[in-house]
């Protein structure tokens, strides 16, 4: 199947209006839940810098906290499992699976085995693994990749929910109600869990000092998993480590809070040694991210504990859908680790962005996100993975910038034009004008104005 | 090489230079003049209740009680009589019909209305997560203010396991819809006693 790239998916997204107007609400309002639980905290801001600056350290630090976590692992009972790329990590877990020859395996929420393209590669080994996140099972049933990485079926109405589980759960054709179709989900995974054999977990952090593996969640269904079967796999990308586990304390007060608005998630629940009898794995993966680290615009990018705020906040995720972003991790966030992943396929995606700076803003380990977009944008057009037009654009944009009197001459014609003769901008081929009403512009520019009025 | 030594290096090749640790003064945390008022508000709008009670004699009966109107319940509270330490051994398909759960807890967080449980506590693991209903038994003089002082008193290295349980189980994945009791306890009820 071919990719579509972000711009021609967007624009089949916004067809639907009204759905769209509605995925733009819904993630704005989960955005105003983040602003009141944010607000709520006369020290957020302390808690930010020093969730930036823990990661920082971390980062700066890390091939030794690596390996102390893999000590205390190791010395917990645990098997710790190294894996290069989404490949070996895909490898890894089937050849646990096969040893035991297990049947029945449940996964919770891990948005590394999705960059690892899990799903499709263990189905292709004919072993069948059921998502129990309940958006997750939703898009699964579906056959579609989450949206979103906290929210995975944001992109559906619950008439699409309700229209799946009478397909899948034989529930009544035509009950959307929510509390009806999670009761249905609560009683097919139920029975899912009480018998499964091997549970798949992601991590959210892994704190060196004590070789513990963190998971977060809101309906149970990690634990719920884990405690059932008899071998855990738990799968992280190297990033999730932090130091000590009083450092908990602060990423625990900032991930849901900037995630959906609560204070904590139902469940903080903290894996050190399997019980006994249990088989616990951890499986940490690279799959890019030390070439990230080595790229000093880009290695921020590696501090982030996907909580989704940025993409709550996006103008243009919210009103573009995960799907347009056509890779596991979308978002804004996901437009910078993505080219690191492969840059030519990945190529549009900086530019899916107004580089308002919203995204920074809410950032809860203070990434720039923004200004790395704008960064990308660079090295990619120098890398010759961006479209002639585009590039032309950016050029002339790029060359005007840097000749300010040109810039003032061409801003002067623009706004001329736009007054008189708006159908020239407000038209197909001017693709900024697409679901776009353009703005009645100034009469004078900024600085004109500014001159004249400096003077007075 | 292996796979681990490859990894390993190129993050020792490719990291930055060293940046220290931030100093951590919880003289710039919140803090509240009535910790149970505060937790008891947090949970109750995560869709739990807390209820005080003046000491552990007022809960004595209750297991008891709803033991006489049918229910499956299995104690983990010393302190409300024998524990059913029988629900150690048993796996997922026989610990799915448990109805209530009494389970002490070691520590509550007034901030967030968590509240840890040490493996040890919960007799079996899966406990407190696949009973329908979830009572926590807390003492008042647990509680304290924010995640910072939580994780300076809990020790997550004590024990193979343990858990912040903030609330009943939950999910809005269906439309944004807020719908209590998704995959583990359907109610979170908090005895705070003291
Ligand atoms: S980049 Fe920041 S805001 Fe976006 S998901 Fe990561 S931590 Fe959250």
């Amino acid at each position: 199947m071919k990719v579509q790239d972000h711009a021609s998916a967007a624009a089949a997204f916004i067809a639907d209006e009204p759905r769209t107007d509605w995925h733009d609400e819904t993630l704005w309002w989960v955005r105003q839940k983040r602003d009141k639980a944010a607000h709520g905290l006369p020290e957020w801001e302390q808690l930010r810098s020093w969730a930036s600056q823990i990661k920082d350290h971390t980062l700066s630090h890390l091939d030794h906290y690596l390996e102390e976590f893999e000590k205390n692992a190791l010395a917990n009972g645990v098997q710790v499992h190294w894996a290069e790329d989404g490949a070996a990590h895909n490898r890894i877990i089937h050849n646990i699976i096969r040893n035991h020859s297990i049947q029945r395996i449940v996964k919770s929420k891990s948005m590394l085995t999705e960059e690892c393209h899990f799903n499709e590669y263990i189905r292709e080994q004919g072993v069948e693994v059921v998502d129990t996140d309940l958006g997750e099972r939703i898009v699964q049933f579906r056959n579609e990749p989450p949206s979103h990485i906290v929210l995975p079926a944001i992109h559906l109405k619950k008439q699409d929910v309700s229209e799946t589980f009478h397909e899948h759960l034989q529930t009544e054709k035509g009950n959307n109600d929510p509390q009806y179709l999670t009761a249905a989900a609560r009683v097919h995974l139920r029975d899912k869990f009480v018998h499964s054999e091997l549970a798949i977990t992601g991590v959210n952090f892994a704190v060196a000092e004590t070789g513990a593996v963190v998971v977060c969640t809101n309906e149970g269904n990690a634990d719920m998993g884990t405690h059932s079967a008899r071998v855990h796999i738990a799968c992280m990308g190297f990033e999730k480590i932090i130091p000590k586990a009083e450092h908990l304390s602060v990423f625990l007060r900032l991930l849901a809070r900037s995630a959906t608005g609560q204070p904590i998630t139902t469940y903080s629940s903290i894996f050190r040694k399997p019980r006994p009898g249990q088989e616990m794995h951890i499986v940490i993966v690279d799959n890019g991210r030390s070439r990230q680290l080595g790229r000093p615009d880009f290695r921020n990018s590696l501090k982030c504990i996907r909580c989704a705020a940025c993409f709550n906040t996006c103008p243009v995720y919210r009103r573009s859908g995960g799907h347009s972003y056509h890779t596991a991790v979308a978002g804004p966030i996901g437009s910078i680790l993505n080219p690191n992943l492969d840059m030519k396929a990945n190529a549009d995606l900086p530019f899916a962005s107004t580089l308002c700076g919203s995204c920074s803003n809410v950032c809860p380990v203070k990434i720039d996100i923004h200004e790395q977009l704008w960064k990308w944008r660079q090295v990619l057009v120098k890398e010759g993975y961006v479209a002639p037009a585009k590039k032309l654009g950016l050029q002339g944009m790029a060359w005007l910038l840097a000749h300010p009197a040109v810039y003032r001459l061409a801003g002067k014609t623009g706004r001329w034009v736009m007054r008189r003769m708006p159908f020239l901008v407000n038209n197909r081929l001017n693709p900024w004008y697409k679901q776009r009403e353009m703005p009645t512009p100034p009469a004078q520019s900024f600085r004109d104005w500014y001159l004249k009025n400096r003077k007075s | 090489m292996s796979a681990r030594h490859h990894i390993i290096k190129a993050v020792a090749d490719n990291k930055p230079a060293f940046v220290p640790l931030p100093d951590i003064n919880l003289d710039q945390v919140t803090g509240y003049d009535d910790l149970a008022a505060q937790f008891a508000t947090v949970v109750q709008s995560i869709g739990g209740q807390v209820v005080p009670v003046p000491g552990w004699e007022a809960l004595k009966p209750l297991p008891q009680a709803e033991r006489a109107a049918g229910k499956w319940v299995v104690n983990a509270v010393p302190e409300l009589g024998a524990t059913d330490q029988e629900v150690s051994s048993m796996d997922a398909v026989q610990l799915a019909g448990v109805d209530m759960a009494f389970v002490p807890g070691t520590l509550g967080v007034a901030e967030n209305g968590a509240v840890w449980l040490y493996e040890s506590q919960m007799i079996n693991r899966l406990l407190p997560f696949i009973c329908q209903q979830l009572v926590l038994v807390l003492e008042r003089k647990a509680l304290v203010a924010t995640m910072h002082q939580a994780l300076l008193q809990v020790d997550t290295a004590r024990e193979g396991y343990g858990v912040f349980i903030a609330g009943p189980s939950k999910t809005a994945d269906i439309e944004q819809s807020l719908v209590i009791g998704a995959h583990g306890p359907v109610g979170l009820t908090v005895y705070l006693i003291g």
